[in-house]
């Protein structure tokens, strides 16, 4: 029932589209936790001012799916071509990848940001107290105690949202990118095989998350060596 | 209920009777009244469109009176071998697989596609816009084929995934296009719109279909429209199978409608473009 020779065929086009769904999962999810540490940020040092205006921003995009954001960002947008040409944007939103990528990056740094929060608020107030009394303070505190603590308890809902991108990547098939799932789609379209194709494109996708994952578990094994049995 | 289901069958049987009885006065068409601009529904309810015109015309030289009438897509065959109809006229494709249930005629609307553009864009000026090539005619084709090529070379085109029209852009132009697939017709619409892609290819009816909108105003058919085999039959008049009398006289009068320039005369009107078939 299983045709062996077509799943050959089947992965090695799909294969084609392993690298366009890294550098989206991978550009935005680096774009994506800088402007996250920036919400943060605001929400700490400034929380009555531009602290309100990230809260509103991750309510806003964790509120919506990620599928309307990027419809929004493609089309929507698109309807306002002379103004965005005026101010120079168009060149950046006419292509459908930086759209993918803007809209990947937005959606994630609203989520990573509740992780950063999170991780932050979780540091026990009696370790920075103690760093105070041992004479630490500012960006020292914050480099030697701070961030070291949050970044460990930050750590394993960070790794989940960074599994999530891989395969919020998919939806960049909907603006035309041609990555593992638009290609699946093109070749279901042409075989109308939707078991094996899907089949090897989800096996692909588990591939790429298992190599994410093991990464991540290293990074997690170091960071806590002090706690290794 | 219960009596409902009693009664049905009753009810049925006598309209099939009816319908049967009346078979010899009226030629009866069915249509889907919603495909424009080939057969639509105005909002007064009548129906209007290309086929409407000329299924009227093919009755007029068939001497014969015709109803026609509008009918869901998936009901139109099952209710022409039921006896509902006497024949459909729904731009339906002739195809291998209709044809081991029904029969078609001669088909009326040649297969073609053609390539929309912006008025104002970088494929504004395509050659032959206005001229139907026929792809099986290679000497004929060829020089008009390597015009468009030269004229397409490094531009975007968009084209509904997984149609004839995706196949034969990548077998013409291969790699010195960029093509943007898409899932349907608005999207590959917007996107031309917004100048992600510098045509849009597609076939002749839909274009037609997608031009009438106001917000595609700034759009219009640009190049040489693409006929030929390799697209497909065509569209026909769906009959029941071995109802060969009605199939020879809707025969006999789509070439006399094509013979004396009234179908040319409709397609100009409906579609902008001469879409008469060619016959052997």
């Amino acid at each position: 029932m299983i045709d062996l020779a077509f799943l050959r065929e089947t992965f090695a086009t799909l294969v084609s589209g392993v690298p366009l769904t890294l550098q989206l999962a991978a550009l935005s999810s680096l774009l994506g936790a800088i402007f996250a540490l920036l919400l943060v940020w605001a929400q700490v040092a400034l929380p009555s001012t531009l602290g309100r205006v990230a809260r509103f921003y991750i309510f806003a995009f964790r509120g919506t799916p990620l599928l309307v954001q990027l419809f929004l960002i493609y089309y929507g947008l698109s309807q306002f071509r002379p103004t965005l040409s005026a101010l120079g944007l168009w060149g950046l939103l006419r292509d459908p990848y930086w759209c993918a990528v803007l809209a990947l990056m937005f959606n994630t740094a609203a989520y990573c940001a509740e992780i950063f929060r999170g991780g932050l608020q979780a540091v026990p107030a009696g370790q920075v107290e103690a760093a105070r009394a041992a004479g630490f303070s500012g960006f020292l505190l914050f480099r030697r105690i701070v961030f070291p603590i949050a970044l460990r308890q930050a750590l394993p809902g960070y790794g989940n949202e960074l599994v999530l991108m891989v395969k919020a990547t998919s939806l960049a098939s909907t603006v035309t990118l041609m990555e593992i799932t638009g290609l699946a789609a093109k070749a279901i379209s042409q075989s109308y095989r939707a078991i094996e194709v899907f089949l090897v494109a989800g096996a692909l996708y588990l591939v790429l998350n298992v190599v994410l994952v093991q990464a991540l578990g290293l990074l997690e094994r170091r960071l806590m060596r002090h706690l290794a049995r | 209920m219960k009596v409902l289901h009693l009664i049905t069958p009753i009810l049925f049987g006598l309209t099939m009777a009816t319908a049967a009885h009346a078979e010899d006065k009226v030629l009866r068409i069915a249509t889907e009244g919603a495909f424009y601009p080939g057969n639509f529904t105005k909002p007064d309810g009548s129906l209007d469109g290309f086929e409407i015109e000329l299924a009227k015309d093919l009755c007029t030289r068939m001497k014969v009176t015709c109803e026609i009438a509008a009918q869901d897509w998936d009901g139109l065959i099952p209710s022409l071998n039921a006896g509902k109809y006497d024949a459909i006229m729904a731009s339906m494709s002739i195809t291998d697989k209709r044809l081991e249930v029904v029969d078609f005629s001669i088909p009326y609307i040649r297969v073609s596609l053609a390539f929309a553009t912006m008025g104002d864009g970088p494929l504004a000026d395509l050659p032959g816009t206005g001229t139907v090539v026929n792809l099986d005619d290679e000497a004929a084709a060829g020089p008009a084929i390597a015009a468009l090529h030269e004229a397409l070379k490094g531009k975007t085109i968009g084209a509904q995934t997984a149609t004839v029209g995706v196949d034969y852009l990548t077998k013409a132009f291969g790699g010195d296009i960029t093509l943007n697939e898409y899932k349907s017709a608005e999207q590959s619409d917007l996107d031309l719109l917004a100048g992600r892609v510098d045509a849009v290819f597609a076939g002749a009816p839909i274009l037609a279909a997608s031009l009438s909108k106001p917000e595609m105003k700034g759009v219009k058919i640009a190049g040489y429209t693409l006929s030929g085999s390799m697209f497909g039959r065509g569209a026909g008049v769906a009959v029941r199978k071995g109802d060969d009398a009605l199939k020879t006289d809707f025969n006999e009068a789509i070439r006399a409608a094509a013979a004396d320039g009234t179908m040319s005369k409709l397609f100009v009107k409906w579609y902008g473009i001469d879409l008469t078939p060619e016959w052997k």
